[in-house]
C-alpha cells in the first residue's frame, strides 16, 4: 500500500474516531479546544508510533499466548514516558489532559493497532501505520477541539474570533456538547460520503 | 456517616463516570443496544471495580509508596487489573457457574474498560483511608451501570423509530447520550 493511500484511509474513510468509535474516552474528555485536542492526539501518536516500532522489532519472540500483556506492558512503559515528559516540559498541558495521559494505556486504538498490524508487518511498515493512525486520530481531536472551542468560549486556539459582545454557548465546552458535537461530527461524515457515493454511481 | 452517604450520591449522580468525567465511553456505546447485555455487563463492572479500587489501593499505599516507585503507577496497575480480571474469571467458573454464564463474555472486554483504571487512579489520588476507597469504586460503578441501563433503555425504544438515515447508528446514540448528560448536569453542585 503506497504511503498516500495508508494516510488517505488513516485520516478519512478509516479513521479512529469517526469511522471505527475507538478511543472515545480521551476524545471526547479533552477536546474542550482544539489546543488540548492536538496536545491528547500527538501523545497518543508517540505511544502508538513507539509501541508499533518495539512490537515489530520484537514480533517473533514474543509467544503468542502471553503476547496481549506483553504489548500492554510495552505501551505501558511509552505512557509513562509520555507521562513524565510532559509534566517536565509542558506541565500546563499536563495539567489539562490530567487523568487521561496514564488512561492512554487503555486506547484500544493502541492495542488495536498492535494487535491488528504490527504484530504481523515488517518495522517499516508498522511505523508508517502508527504515524498515519496516530495522526488520524489527531485530526479528528483537533477538528472536534476547534468546533467546541468556537462555538463554546468563541475562540480558535486560544485567540478570540467571535466579537466580545456576542454570547457564546457555554454548553459545547461541557460535557454534553461533547457528545452532541461528536455525533454531528459523524452525521457529517455519513453525509459527505453518501454524496460521494452518489456521485461514483 | 454524613460524608460517606455524600460519597455515594457523589460519586453516582454528581460525578458520574460516563457523563462528567468520560471514562468507560467504549463499552458504553457498544454493549448499551440491548438491555441484557447491558444489566449483565454493568453487574460485571460492579464486581471488578469494586475489587480493582480495593486492591490498587493497598498496592498504591503499601507496597508503591513506601518503595518510593509511584512513577510505575501506569504499569502496575494495569497488570493488576488485567491479572485480576483473569483471575475472577477462572474463580467464577469454578465457584459460580451460574453467574459465570451471565457475566463470562463481559470479562475480558473490561480489561480495557479505562473506568477501572481511572477510577483505581482517582480513588488513590482523592481518598485517604482505604474504606472510602472501597466505597468510592462500588459507588462509581454504581454510576456507570445506571448510565449504561438508562441508555440502552432508550436505545431499545429508538430500535423502532425511524431516524433519518445519516442519523442512524452511533450520530444518535452520541446525540442522545449528550442530552442525558445534560440531564445529569441537574445533579452539579449537590455535592462538592
Amino acid at each position: 500500500m503506497s504511503v498516500m493511500e495508508k494516510f488517505k484511509r488513516a485520516f478519512f474513510t478509516e479513521n479512529p474516531v469517526t469511522v471505527m468509535l475507538l478511543g472515545l474516552c480521551p476524545t471526547l474528555a479533552v477536546t474542550s479546544s482544539a489546543e488540548n485536542g492536538i496536545g491528547m492526539g500527538l501523545a497518543t501518536t508517540f505511544v502508538l508510533v513507539m509501541s508499533n516500532l518495539v512490537i515489530s522489532i520484537f514480533k517473533n519472540v514474543i509467544p503468542a499466548r502471553v503476547r496481549i500483556p506483553s504489548f500492554i506492558v510495552v505501551i505501558a512503559t511509552f505512557v509513562t514516558i509520555v507521562d513524565m515528559g510532559l509534566q517536565a516540559t509542558l506541565y500546563d498541558l499536563h495539567k489539562t489532559l490530567g487523568l487521561f495521559i496514564p488512561l492512554i494505556v487503555v486506547n484500544c486504538l493502541i492495542l488495536g493497532r498492535a494487535e491488528a498490524f504490527a504484530s504481523k508487518n515488517t518495522i517499516g511498515q508498522s511505523l508508517l501505520d502508527g504515524v498515519a493512525n496516530g495522526l488520524g486520530f489527531t485530526f479528528a481531536l483537533f477538528i472536534l477541539g476547534g468546533i467546541r472551542e468556537i462555538l463554546g468560549s468563541g475562540a480558535f486556539l486560544g485567540m478570540p474570533i467571535i466579537p466580545g459582545d456576542w454570547r457564546t454557548i457555554l454548553l459545547f465546552v461541557l460535557a454534553p456538547g461533547a457528545f452532541i458535537t461528536l455525533g454531528f461530527m459523524l452525521v457529517g461524515m455519513n453525509k459527505i460520503s453518501e454524496r460521494l457515493e452518489g456521485t461514483k454511481s | 456517616m454524613n460524608e460517606i452517604f455524600l460519597l455515594i450520591v457523589g460519586a453516582i449522580f454528581v460525578n458520574n463516570v460516563v457523563f462528567t468525567k468520560f471514562l468507560g465511553i467504549c463499552p458504553y456505546m457498544g454493549v448499551s443496544r440491548k438491555l441484557d447485555t447491558a444489566l449483565g455487563m454493568s453487574m460485571a463492572v460492579v464486581f471488578v471495580m469494586t475489587l480493582a479500587g480495593s486492591i490498587t489501593y493497598i498496592i498504591q499505599k503499601y507496597v508503591l509508596i513506601p518503595l518510593d516507585i509511584t512513577y510505575l503507577q501506569t504499569i502496575a496497575f494495569i497488570l493488576v487489573i488485567a491479572s485480576l480480571v483473569q483471575f475472577v474469571e477462572i474463580v467464577m467458573k469454578k465457584v459460580a457457574p451460574a453467574l459465570f454464564k451471565a457475566l463470562g463474555i463481559f470479562l475480558p472486554l473490561i480489561t480495557t474498560n479505562c473506568a477501572i483504571l481511572g477510577v483505581a487512579i482517582l480513588a488513590t489520588q482523592k481518598l485517604d483511608t482505604f474504606v472510602y476507597a472501597v466505597i468510592f469504586s462500588f459507588a462509581s460503578a454504581l454510576g456507570f451501570g445506571l448510565a449504561l441501563v438508562i441508555f440502552s433503555g432508550i436505545r431499545e425504544a429508538l430500535e423502532n423509530r425511524e431516524v433519518p438515515k445519516v442519523f442512524a447508528g452511533s450520530p444518535i446514540a452520541l446525540i442522545i447520550a449528550g442530552i442525558l448528560a445534560m440531564a445529569f448536569m441537574g445533579f452539579s453542585g449537590m455535592v462538592k
